[in-house]
């Protein structure tokens, strides 16, 4: 394991990295992308000509060391190599969200004071030329796919493949050039800056250093014992940390294969095709496929419908025990081993998880039926507790010991530490250097000794694992002192299939309601089923029966809380359907799907008013912004509806 | 660029066309162009004879009067087979896809002219006709790139919603490789950003295929957006042909359109 090892000096930057790879794996697979029906393959030593060839067009393009340079576009091989190909030359390559809209693309160009992009396609060209004149900083846009940009003739732009061009001329000219600035790279350089998603107001840079980001990534393919046959799937935001260490880092560090989707509406099938071992996905994929699942189920054939949920009764029963490596009796593993080959293995492998050895989560919490779910299959799921600050890995749910409530045990070299406030601490060597241009904030977050705080509530269980409660800032109380950690309660209402997105309110409030996003696939499913005809979303949210079916939902949530002594005065005593889905273009979620609940409290305060009053129904007007930029308004009479309680309220109404 | 008076280059010249069903006169004596290269609009209120338009144009209707000049070529009697040949394509009012193929297979069928293997050889899925699939396979993935219909490939057409129904048309009669494309209400039926979709994609066919266009649409606002010229039919006559902003401002359209006041 010591030659993985950054430190020794020779692997200590990704450049480095990939100069090794392309001599120890010169053949293997670095990369692969799907394009016209056909995955194409970069082995590593392919990819390292073709990185080489980029940076040194760059250079040519005026590239100089300490340079930001936005990168921004779906996963695609060619943006990854200009991660790569920045550092190189020095610079600091800064991944942007691909959906941003051009206002917060430019805060964050004019933050980073980027001076170059390297972009996906026309999209992401146009939405640069359209804010150009308010980022003055930038110099030249490089763009990889041709397509629609015939009668784009600024001189600023440049199209991918004519840069390599350059670079290779420029190589010719000047050979020692490349290998001379990848030397000049070392491990406490910063390598990337990346932008925290913005829960609460403006997005920071996060500046994290090649130490920062291989120490970390090495780490945790030593955790797992990842190797250079791993075949993964980079389909998450490349601005994202956890894209940048499991598509990237990792994959250098272990020399693993990444590979590219089509689109990111072939997902599902490409993931069938790869057939990932290593696989991340936050909560809401995993949600999905077992929605999907379960839908497509309920349209089976009764006798297949009985076989399914047999067998899943059975995996429920001794899946997770098996998979832990816990006896379990010999009839049981009988029954489990048919399971497998007429309802696990086959599923497994429509949903492309066949050869999963090591699944991650993070992000949000995940039900725990999805969860075990997932678990009783087969799959070795596991949760970990996250952050850009931290190079992603905090802590992680050990092999055998994985419990559906915990995060885990911290990951190597990271030590995790509990304030009197209940705040969690951690220190390991992916803690970032600093937010750009932001001391202050830096000062806040990282204490003095190296500590930096998570801002999120949390405890250490009995056999030394992490539990996250909620937000610390977020949990509140309600008039008669009663705790209220929205999140927790948000979490219970999403692990129905039916429910999508919940905000839960009780801060300084006599009792706790709620707004529901309905899921439109599974609710929209189940309204067919039933001869519901409805013409959208809004239709379908303000339906009674879909308010009955609600309405359910929200009182098991209750008698759940009921249970618990702590929790039961938090019981959602009122709620409403929302008529239009939370969405990032309006501002209400962030680019990573977290609510973002001061627009939400803003934006609804008639609503919010109205479950705190007796109204029963409350006329709305919303406005929506579409994709393209247009704004629309949406009007419906939303309803109110009171849930029943239990427990709690019997008390206190005696 | 020989003469003078040729360029710009006529493409498709409609002369003099009447066409009548017993005593219906469908077409009377139209004439108009199409220059290579444009998008040509036709419009019209219901029953203006747009539609049977375009079916004079790809043979399947034989107009009683008047000449088609396609690439020079002026023709008597046409069958559509013979117009798809010369490298005429079109796309229909109401959806005729085959419902139970894939989205792939549906634009492989585009390619059946281009076919010049035998039945047997493809049959047996041997040498010749085996590299012919696999270079007409190419070309519909240029398609299906183009289109970015990738996610359904592989889906039954007759399961995808209405609007990608007509974006897997216009592939199939992309697939063809068409000089000339007939599109018959392409957004018909369609939402807002599902018609901002069809004429983004009509826009590129035009500009980065080069193919012409002669389309026939209802909604206003996308025809005077994105055609070079339009020709106004009402009640099988010619009302007006020209610019979308000369049209816009012809009286007689005006009237068609919106009704005339009676002083």
């Amino acid at each position: 394991m010591t030659g993985l090892m950054p430190s020794s000096g020779l692997r200590d930057t990704f450049p480095k990295l990939l100069l090794d790879n392309a001599r120890l794996r010169a053949d293997k697979p670095a990369n692969r992308e799907k394009d016209y029906g056909i995955w194409l393959t970069w082995s590593w030593s392919q990819i390292a000509e073709e990185i080489r060839a980029l940076a040194c067009g760059l250079k040519d393009l005026g590239v100089e060391p300490g340079d930001k340079v936005c990168v921004c576009g779906d996963n695609r091989p060619h943006l990854y190599w200009a991660l790569t190909a920045v550092q190189s030359l020095g610079g600091v390559p800064v991944p942007v969200y691909q959906d941003s809209v051009a206002e917060e693309m430019q805060y964050i160009y004019d933050h980073a004071e980027a001076k170059y992009a390297i972009v996906e396609n026309q999209e992401q060209v146009d939405k640069l030329l359209e804010i150009k004149h308010q980022i003055p900083n930038l110099k030249s846009i490089v763009y990889n796919d041709s397509r629609g940009m015939r009668h784009y003739d600024q001189g600023f732009l440049h199209l991918y493949a004519d840069v390599q061009d350059r670079g290779r001329a420029y190589d010719a000219a000047y050979p020692d050039f490349f290998l001379s600035a990848v030397d000049q790279g070392q491990g406490s350089d910063t390598c990337a800056m990346l932008y925290t998603s913005g829960t609460t107001g403006r997005p920071k840079g996060v500046m994290l250093s090649f130490d920062n980001l291989l120490i970390t990534a090495n780490n945790g393919c030593i955790r797992e014992g990842l190797s250079e046959d791993e075949e993964t799937l980079a389909y998450l935001p490349m601005a994202w940390i956890g894209d940048n260490i499991f598509s990237h880092a990792q994959a250098y560090c272990a020399g693993y294969c990444v590979s590219c989707p089509e689109s990111s509406d072939t997902v599902i099938e490409d993931l069938r095709e790869i057939g990932p071992t290593y696989f991340f996905a936050p909560p809401r994929i995993y949600e999905s496929l077992l929605t999907t699942v379960m839908i497509r189920i309920e349209d089976a054939a009764k006798s297949k419908q009985r076989m399914f949920h047999y067998f899943m009764g059975v995996a429920k029963r001794v899946g997770m025990d098996i998979l832990d490596g816990n006896p379990v009796a010999f009839g049981d593993r009988l029954l489990y081993g048919i399971g497998n080959i007429l309802v696990y293995s086959p599923l497994k492998n429509v949903l492309g998880l066949s050869r999963v050895r090591v699944g991650y989560t993070a992000g949000e919490a995940i039900g725990p039926d999805i969860f075990i779910f997932y678990r009783s299959l087969g799959l070795n799921l596991k949760q970990l507790y996250a952050s850009t600050e931290a190079s992603v890995f905090i802590t992680i749910q050990p092999d055998g010991q994985v419990n559906p409530e915990s995060a885990g045990t911290p990951a190597i070299d990271v030590d995790v530490k509990i304030t009197d406030n209940g705040e969690v601490l951690f220190k390991s060597p992916g803690v970032f250097q600093a937010y750009f241009k932001d001391e202050q904030a830096t000062r806040e977050t990282k204490t003095a000794d190296g500590w930096v705080r998570t801002g999120d509530a949390g405890y250490m269980d009995g056999q030394g694992h992490l539990r996250i409660i909620d937000r610390s800032k977020d949990v509140g109380k309600l008039r008669d002192g009663t705790l209220f950690a929205p999140k927790f309660l948000e979490n219970k209402l999403k692990f129905f299939p039916h429910i999508k997105e919940a905000v839960t309110f009780g801060h300084d409030r006599d009792y706790v309601s709620a707004f529901i996003n309905i899921d439109l696939e599974s609710v929209g499913n189940w309204a067919e089923r039933r001869n519901i005809a409805y013409s959208g979303y809004t239709d379908l949210a303000g339906q009674d029966a879909v308010y009955d079916l609600i309405q359910t939902c929200v009182e098991q949530v209750n008698g759940d809380l009921a249970a618990d002594e702590k929790l039961s005065g938090s019981q959602i005593k009122r709620y409403l359907i929302l008529h239009k889905e939370l969405d990032a273009d309006d501002g209400e979620l962030t680019r990573t799907r977290k609510l973002r609940r001061q627009p939400i409290a803003e934006r609804y305060a008639e609503l919010i008013d109205a479950l705190y009053s007796g109204k029963t129904h409350c006329p709305v007007e919303a406005q929506v912004t579409y994709e393209d930029g247009r704004t629309d308004t949406i009007n419906a009479d939303v309803q109110i509806r009171d849930a029943m309680t239990h427990g709690a309220s019997v008390r206190a109404a005696e | 660029m020989s003469e003078q008076n040729r360029s710009p280059d006529i493409l498709l010249n409609v002369e003099g066309i009447s066409l009548s069903f017993g005593g219906v006169k469908a077409l009377n004596n139209i004439s108009f162009d199409v220059r290579k290269g444009e998008i040509r609009a036709i419009i019209g209120p219901n029953g203006a004879g747009k539609s049977s338009m375009l079916n004079c144009i790809n043979g399947f209707y034989h107009p009683q009067e008047g000449q088609i000049t396609f690439k020079g070529e002026t023709r008597k009697q046409m069958q559509p087979h013979k117009a798809a040949e010369q490298g005429i394509a079109r796309t229909f009012q109401n959806i005729a896809l085959f419902k139970g193929m894939s989205t792939l297979d549906n634009i492989m069928t585009g390619r059946n002219l281009k076919m010049k293997t035998n039945f047997l050889w493809q049959a047996l899925h041997l040498g010749p006709a085996r590299r012919e699939e696999m270079q007409h396979r190419e070309a519909a993935e240029r398609v299906i790139d183009f289109l970015e219909i990738e996610q359904i490939r592989k889906t039954p057409v007759g399961r995808l919603p209405y609007g990608l129904q007509k974006r897997v048309e216009l592939g199939r009669a992309l697939a063809a490789e068409p000089d000339l494309l007939l599109l018959d209400e392409p957004m018909a039926g369609m939402n807002h950003e599902e018609k901002e979709d069809m004429c983004r994609y009509i826009l590129d066919v035009n500009d980065q295929l080069g193919t012409t266009i002669v389309l026939i649409e209802h909604d206003m606002s996308v025809v005077m957006d994105i055609s070079d010229r339009v020709v106004v039919l009402d009640y099988g006559k010619l009302l007006a042909d020209g610019t979308p902003d000369v049209v816009r401002a012809n009286q007689d359209v005006i009237n068609a359109y919106l009704g005339v006041t009676h002083e």
